[in-house]
């Protein structure tokens, strides 16, 4: 990924101002893209529509009516679900998965945020060794540590809390958002450190000063990106996590699936749509960083 | 700004490859420790949760161990097993590169042709992007894998839509020929992520190209072939490399929708399932560590190909200039 496609080398970030002359002129051919596009948006929003609807639905009409609105609207599955595992509230599950996601935001962001200061801005020796190490982490699949972590997790006494899923984002591993700061960092000019030494700032407060202040886009991606995966992980949570009481939401939510019953799926189909709030808020919110930010910063440079 | 972002990598990596001046002054000196004492937190997970499980894990291959006894040397006898006498493993295998060699390119032909329709019109582009993404944001998760395995069970909406057409469906779930086909398809829905990717690389192709075109007399179709696709193979061969790496990691919705089991008859049995079965279903921690090595070593091959596959087919547009 280092040797990334140069003709993207200068993608800004900020939206493209639309080209010169004019917008296109509404032909035959414009109008069947359009059309073309309403369908696939129809069917890419489907399945969303159908989880919403069906989770307001009764449950005759979820044995009868297969249509993506209710008749009727009824929240009561919403109040089921919450309270729907019998012992332990649906609020419990979503504060736990509060907790992880908030973690791991904390860990990536002062963890990665030092890493690629270091890679990014001081010359040391071994920077070139221990950079590719990184970049080749970056390509290493999870699933390849999960037993060793889980034996080393396990003597440390940590399984079934949500340290597992915390400390280890304290260590940078996430060296994909190590990278983003990284490369985000070099575009920094490099004169606002000078003058900096030149005041008498050392690398510590030129970092804490200069650098960090101006990454504060790439902070935010990785903030946004963070929540994201944490929030919508399974399998590190399942592996790590037993007792119900310390279950996460996706975790919560399989329970829905063993108890499966014609009654149940009002329930779970309410509290999945609800387990989905948090990560569309972040959507609404950052949406213009999401889709244009992080899916291009990874081949620019 | 966007220039700067550009250069500046190249110039930190040359820096990086020439070795410190000998000798070196104080300031240097104290730059290496803040170098250092910056990577501190990543030296410690680099050594502690990466490499040092990655070598126990090798050790483990080779033995016997449930983490109650402590592991048992017992040589390649996982690797034999895992190799000849596993049906269950290459089951997972066959599943896996099913799966991966149908969703990556479905997925990613998707991703292209959306691009390109909304690259060409490019009214309302930003409304249908971010609608197009939402998939990819939430496609994920635990909820979305409950709807799936709703819409495509046999008294699911997806049989309902069916019948209005005249055919009369199974359950598409619980249908061993079948069941994994809703995997692919579920990721396929997740396109939005790398059409994104298509639509900054699109931008980035000069007007001037086409307009020359078009004076050449080339059709659309020419222009695709001959302009639009050599010049975004760059960022073609970037969302293949990221698609191929995921597309074998599957796991969130093949367990669900098979409930745990990687079934019916082993139909979505992806690998890092049957790694989960074995390692944490029956704790056979061993054999479960030799699975991971096997993984991590097809996959390297995998991405090996897919990077040497490139240097024949991605054309970059500066070669020349440089």
């Amino acid at each position: 990924m280092t040797t990334a496609p140069s003709t993207l080398a200068s993608a800004p970030l900020a939206p493209q101002a639309p080209a010169p002359g004019g917008r296109p002129a509404r032909t035959a051919g414009s109008v069947v893209a359009h059309v073309v596009l309403v369908v696939l948006l129809v069917v890419a929003l489907y399945p969303i529509a159908y989880l919403i609807g069906t989770s307001f639905k009764s449950p005759q009409e979820i044995a009868n009516n297969l249509d993506v609105l209710p008749r009727s609207f009824t929240p009561k599955n919403y109040a089921d679900g919450w309270s729907g595992i019998p012992g332990v509230s649906f609020a419990r599950f979503f504060t736990n998965s509060v907790v992880v996601s908030l973690g791991v935001v904390v860990g990536n962001v002062v963890s990665c945020s030092l890493a690629a200061y270091a890679f990014a801005r001081l010359r040391f020796p071994l920077r070139g060794l221990w950079f590719a190490l990184m970049i080749g982490t970056l390509l290493l699949p999870h699933h390849v540590l999960v037993v060793p972590q889980y034996v080393l997790f396990n003597a440390l006494g940590w399984v079934n809390t949500p340290l597992p899923l915390i400390v280890p984002k304290f260590l940078a591993t996430d060296a994909f958002f190590v990278f983003l700061m990284v490369q985000f960092m070099r575009g920094i000019p490099r004169t606002l450190d000078e003058a900096a030494a030149i005041d008498g700032c050392g690398p510590f407060s030129t970092f804490f000063r200069i650098v960090l202040p101006l990454t504060k886009p790439a902070l935010v991606t990785t903030t946004v990106f963070s929540f994201i995966q944490t929030w919508n992980d399974f399998f590190s949570q399942l592996v790590y996590l037993n007792d119900i009481t310390k279950y996460t939401l996706p975790i919560g939510l399989r329970l829905f699936l063993d108890s499966s019953g014609q009654n149940s799926v009002g329930p779970m189909f309410a509290m999945s749509a609800l387990s989905l709030v948090p990560v569309f808020l972040f959507f609404l919110v950052f949406q213009r960083l999401i889709v244009e930010g992080i899916n291009t910063s990874g081949i620019k440079g | 700004m966007a220039d700067t972002v550009s250069r500046a990598p190249r110039v930190g990596l040359r820096r990086a490859a020439r070795p410190p001046a000998p000798g070196g002054s104080p300031r240097r000196r104290r730059e290496a420790v803040a170098g250092y004492t910056f990577l501190l937190p990543w030296f410690v997970g680099l050594f502690g949760i990466t490499l040092f499980p990655m070598l126990y894990s090798l050790y483990l291959s080779f033995t016997d161990y449930d983490l109650l006894q402590s592991p048992q040397w017992i040589g390649l006898d996982n690797y034999v097993r895992m190799l000849t006498d596993d049906p269950q493993y290459w089951n997972s295998v066959k599943a896996t590169l099913l799966f991966a060699v149908v969703s990556v390119p479905l997925k990613l032909a998707v991703a292209l042709g959306v691009a390109l329709l909304l690259y060409r019109d490019r009214r309302g582009v930003g409304l249908y992007r971010a609608l197009f993404y939402v998939p990819s944001l939430l496609g994920g998760s635990v909820a979305v894998a409950i709807v799936w395995q709703t819409l495509f069970g046999g008294q699911g909406a997806i049989n309902d839509i069916l019948s209005v057409v005249g055919i009369t469906g199974r359950s598409w779930i619980t249908n061993p020929s079948t069941a994994l086909g809703t995997l692919v398809l579920l990721a396929a829905w997740q396109f939005g992520a790398p059409m994104v990717i298509f639509l900054a690389g699109l931008k980035q192709i000069p007007a001037e190209m086409f307009e020359a075109g078009s004076l050449d007399g080339a059709g659309r179709f020419t222009q695709f072939w001959h302009i639009t696709l050599p010049m975004l193979s760059p960022v073609l061969f970037f969302n293949l490399v990221l698609e191929t790496i995921a597309g074998f990691q599957g796991f969130t919705a093949a367990f669900v929708i098979s409930g745990g089991t990687g079934g019916p008859a082993d139909s979505t049995l992806l690998y890092t399932l049957y790694l989960y079965l074995r390692g944490f279903g029956d704790f056979q921690m061993g054999y479960a560590s030799a699975m991971a090595w096997g993984f991590l070593l097809v996959l390297g091959v995998i991405t090996a190909i897919v990077f040497r596959s490139g240097s024949l087919w991605v054309h970059y547009a500066d070669e020349g200039e440089h």
